[in-house]
């Protein structure tokens, strides 16, 4: 009924290359912006902040950052977890090493880092690809597990082993609470998002899913492989590794190597899945489910236990996690390779037309 | 230049494990075309069910007959994954035929977790242990050659030779048989195999039974070592670089590329490790593979990946 | 008659009505490609002028399509030489052919099946687009002129090709028909000098046959484009081509106008058989 777009005309190309080209669209992203950024805030209690909304922020960004990849540039990836690593120490690094460095651009250097080593271990997908690609990168994650482990100097000579970072602060402003700090978190992922949804609407996205749909004919109109391979590489590890920043010095606050562990990376694989490959709001609805569900199951399947008078253990809930997760990978593949995005979009297109059925 | 040996053989042993759990891949990829990264849960839910099911009969059996008890396990673990390699292809597979190599990749790690899933909720997340009458206890061999002579565990040495007679047969049974060249035309093109009329399903579910009985074998023989717990998944991750090296489409590869990982390892560990803080095993493996990659991306032993337009 | 005499077969296409022929754009000289044992073409030369149309005709596995890999730069020879515009070109990847101002269409239509029409025709103005990876990622001043500038000209396309209404359709939802002229479109977007088709019309109805030669004869006309082209319905390349070449079995058996190629037993005999 409200959802129609009859008489929004375009009258210039500028126009109709918008982000949205339908207003209602736009008026829905940016009320939710608004709604998550004043309104939220007052809405829910600590527990939300720290157990669902910051982990769900930066790990969208870390998908998208998958998915820029994964889901445009059709190169598979098994070591995101690795970048995000990257990410982190780097930032880490910058701030105890370099004095009066501030937060920001000790966590965009970070970045800068995680898109450097992007670019030496995307460099065995110009040869290669699927499978092979896979373990290159495997190759990286478990390289790093074992540099930040071992090597001293990344963690500074840290006796547990555990790095923490002492004080946030940008610009006067001490981010200590929940609050402040989701909304560092969420400025940080609005901003990335929109520069994810410019880079594939632009020339650069279009030599990417060029790349990943046809590669040889890509090539032949004058892509040159190398080139957009690499930058997929680069501006993934890129967003990956700042999300890594975030989550060790924002989230966790202090982390040991684990919190990087390839078990992240599989995890991050997954929301690009389920969310939609190759889609920037798929990224976000496959980060909300992955970290909502297991919040969930927790709750539910020992509630739905006891109904039936069996005791759910602890082991059982992450047993049934497992199940439910590896069936929705299947799912999702076999059925609708777009995701929960492209759900998401049917659900628009009959929105549409509603209440006419055709 | 004992311990050299010692180590060197340590690595073979170790090396022929991998080889096992490497041949599982292979298998598969050959057949299907799909990279298996299940196998690994496919191992953990063969050594589960095998050491269940004989700890479960002999509870039943009152502990009186060790062997009826191990082929009962033997035989509930072979019909489990024969199960398994069923629902693959019927709930999995057959609504993928055709598809990109990279989607069935991904496909396979879903399938990994609900088997790891399924595995501890049906068979428990414990350590359990497999006793299928190994001897534990090593030999002391060529003391005439070195002295000091090698000391070498029997466990691993029949281990070992498990694995080279499972390989021997499996090579034969792609080369001589029909079945194993059906399963060669079903991997090289679907449809064209299906034109000819070779049953792409049925294939698909013998070659992952295959699979899964390697499995069973490498999840007996790892298990039996080291316990029966949720990491031996993580073989899979240690197995991965050995088919990258041998080849995917190789058996004699998987060996091959099995005892070259297996050596290096352990050799890479007592030599180099001490000098960079230790605990490099895996991600040297990774790296040699990686380095092979760039060079002959088809691996050692691999048929040569031809593009075309 | 001597069928490789260039001379005779560039005054006979002379008469071809309302079309010019320029320099030698493109002079290919004894080329052989192999691949492992097998030889895809074996000794072949023959040169392409500027503003025709020249077809390369032969049967199935003849190495029509090899051959065009070759111009192209996806395929590397083992022997001969190839000159463009009268400087010997080294051995070069796609992107560098494509750069030189080669461009081509494929057999089996090689689309981007995930992009819309627009976008599929919007990768061929790629190597127009100068803005860098930042000025990209902010969507502002120079990258939004530059981004509407060339849609300006892929919207030119869309009109010459009539596929105004597919506009923003995923190509993988087309028929066959108009996924072939987006193919084209995306060859034509680069503004090419040299246009490489690989079976235009294979698969297509006389009704979608007779718009695509409408086409291609429109390019020629209109950009004066150099298009070589590759078909298996014979009255199409007797009526739209300057020249042709034949090849069978990785040999070349016949050059010149059509009606010359038409009467050359070499030809007659690979078509129909040497029984003939």
């Amino acid at each position: 009924m409200f959802y129609r777009e009859n008489g929004q005309f375009k009258t210039s190309y500028a126009a109709d290359q918008e982000i949205f080209t339908i207003t209602q669209d736009k008026w829905f992203v940016w009320g939710l912006i608004a709604f998550a950024a004043l309104a939220v805030p007052m809405l829910v209690d600590e527990y939300m902040f720290r157990a669902i909304l910051i982990p769900f922020l930066v790990l969208s960004l870390a998908a998208l950052g998958v998915n820029l990849l994964v889901g445009y540039c059709g190169q598979i990836t098994l070591g995101a977890g690795a970048f995000m690593a990257i990410g982190a120490y780097a930032a880490y690094n910058f701030m105890v090493r370099i004095d009066g460095m501030p937060l920001i651009v000790a966590m965009l250097l970070g970045g800068v880092s995680a898109a450097a080593f992007g670019i030496v271990f995307g460099i065995p997908s110009l040869r290669v690809r699927g499978l092979y690609l896979a373990v290159a990168t495997l190759a990286a994650q478990f390289l790093c597990d074992w540099a930040f482990l071992r090597i001293g100097w990344f963690t500074n000579n840290s006796s547990s082993g555990s790095v923490s970072v002492a004080k946030l602060e940008v610009l006067g402003w001490i981010i200590d609470s929940p609050v402040e700090k989701y909304l560092f978190c969420l400025a940080f992922v609005v901003l990335f998002a929109f520069i994810a949804k410019n880079l594939t609407r632009a020339a650069i996205g279009r030599q990417w899913m060029a790349i990943r749909d046809m590669d040889v004919a890509a090539e032949v109109i004058g892509i040159r492989p190398m080139f957009a391979k690499l930058s997929a590489f680069a501006v993934s590890s890129f967003f990956v590794g700042v999300a890594g920043a975030l989550w060790g010095f924002v989230h966790l606050g202090s982390w040991e190597p684990a919190a990087f562990s390839v078990d992240r990376s599989f995890q991050l694989l997954f929301m690009v899945i389920i969310g939609g490959m190759g889609s920037v709001m798929g990224s976000f609805f496959g980060a909300a489910f992955i970290v909502i569900l297991p919040i969930f199951l927790n709750q539910f399947l020992p509630f739905l236990g006891s109904l039936f008078g069996v005791t759910v253990s602890t082991a059982g809930v992450s047993h049934a996690e497992f199940i439910i997760f590896g069936s929705l990978i299947i799912f999702f593949l076999i059925v609708e390779p777009h995701g929960l995005a492209r759900l998401w979009s049917i659900a628009k297109q009959k929105l549409r037309l509603w209440p006419f059925p055709h | 230049m004992g311990f050299f040996i010692e180590t060197m053989l340590g690595g073979l042993m170790t090396g022929m494990l991998y080889a096992l759990v490497a041949l599982g891949f292979v298998l598969i990829f050959k057949a299907s075309g799909v990279f298996n990264f299940a196998q690994g849960a496919m191992v953990l839910v063969a050594a589960l069910a095998m050491a269940r099911f004989s700890e479960w009969s002999n509870a039943a059996l009152g502990g009186d007959s060790l062997f009826l008890a191990n082929v009962i396990g033997i035989i509930g673990a072979g019909a489990v994954m024969f199960l398994v390699a069923w629902a693959v292809e019927r709930f999995v597979l057959r609504k993928l035929v055709n598809q990109e190599g990279a989607t069935l990749l991904m496909v396979t790690l879903g399938i990994a977790y609900v088997l790891e899933g399924l595995g501890q909720t049906f068979f428990g997340s414990e350590i359990y242990s497999i006793n299928v009458g190994m001897p534990k206890d090593p030999v002391i061999m060529f003391e005439g050659l070195i002295e000091g002579g090698v000391m070498i565990n029997k466990e691993d040495f029949i281990a070992a030779a498990l694995a080279a007679v499972l390989v021997g047969g499996l090579t034969l049974f792609f080369q001589k048989t029909a079945i194993g060249r059906a399963l060669r035309a079903v991997a090289d093109d679907h449809q064209a195999a299906q034109s000819v009329g070779i049953p792409l399903n049925k294939t698909w579910v013998i070659v992952w039974c295959v699979a899964g009985l390697v499995a069973l074998v490498a999840g007996i023989i790892w298990g039996s070592k080291m316990g029966v717990q949720f990491s031996l998944v993580t073989v899979a991750l240690r197995a991965l670089p050995v088919v990258i090296l041998g080849g995917l489409t190789s058996v004699p590869g998987a060996i091959v590329g099995g005892l070259i990982i297996g050596v290096g390892e352990k050799l890479s560990e007592v030599y180099l490790g001490p000098f960079v803080g230790g605990g490099i095993e895996i991600w040297f493996a990774y790296v040699m593979a990686l380095i092979v990659l760039l060079f002959r991306p088809q691996g050692l032993f691999g048929e040569k990946i031809i593009n075309r337009v | 008659m001597n069928m490789t005499d260039t001379n005779s077969s560039s005054t006979a296409a002379a008469s071809a009505p309302g079309r010019r022929q320029g320099e030698v754009i493109l002079d290919l000289q004894n080329i052989s490609l192999r691949f492992g044992g097998v030889k895809a073409l074996t000794d072949i030369s023959f040169n392409i002028r500027e503003h025709e149309v020249r077809a390369i005709i032969g049967p199935n596995g003849a190495g029509k399509s090899s051959m065009l890999n070759v111009i192209n730069g996806v395929y590397h020879p083992q022997e001969g030489r190839i000159m463009f515009r009268g400087e010997e070109r080294k051995k070069m990847e796609p992107h560098v052919a494509a750069q030189q101002g080669i461009a081509r269409t494929f057999q089996n239509i090689a689309l981007f099946k995930g992009m819309s029409v627009l976008d599929n025709i919007m990768t061929g103005r790629n190597l127009r687009m100068k803005c860098n990876i930042f000025q990209q990622a902010l969507w502002l001043g120079p990258a939004l002129r530059e981004e509407i500038a060339h849609r300006e000209k892929v919207e030119e396309i869309v009109d010459f090709l009539e596929i105004q209404h597919i506009r923003k359709t995923p190509v993988g939802a087309l028929p066959y028909g108009l996924q072939k002229r987006v193919d084209l479109g995306r060859a034509l977007a680069m503004e090419p000098q040299i246009l490489l088709l690989d079976e235009p019309m294979a698969g297509m109805n006389v009704e979608e046959k007779q718009d695509m030669c409408r086409f291609i004869l429109d390019i020629s006309d209109q950009f004066g484009t150099t298009i070589v082209l590759i078909e298996h319905d014979m009255g199409v390349v007797m009526d739209i081509s300057d020249r042709v070449v034949v090849l069978d079995y990785g040999k070349k058996i016949g050059d010149g106008t059509p009606h010359e190629v038409r009467n050359n037993q070499d030809v007659i005999n690979a078509y129909l058989g040497s029984g003939h």
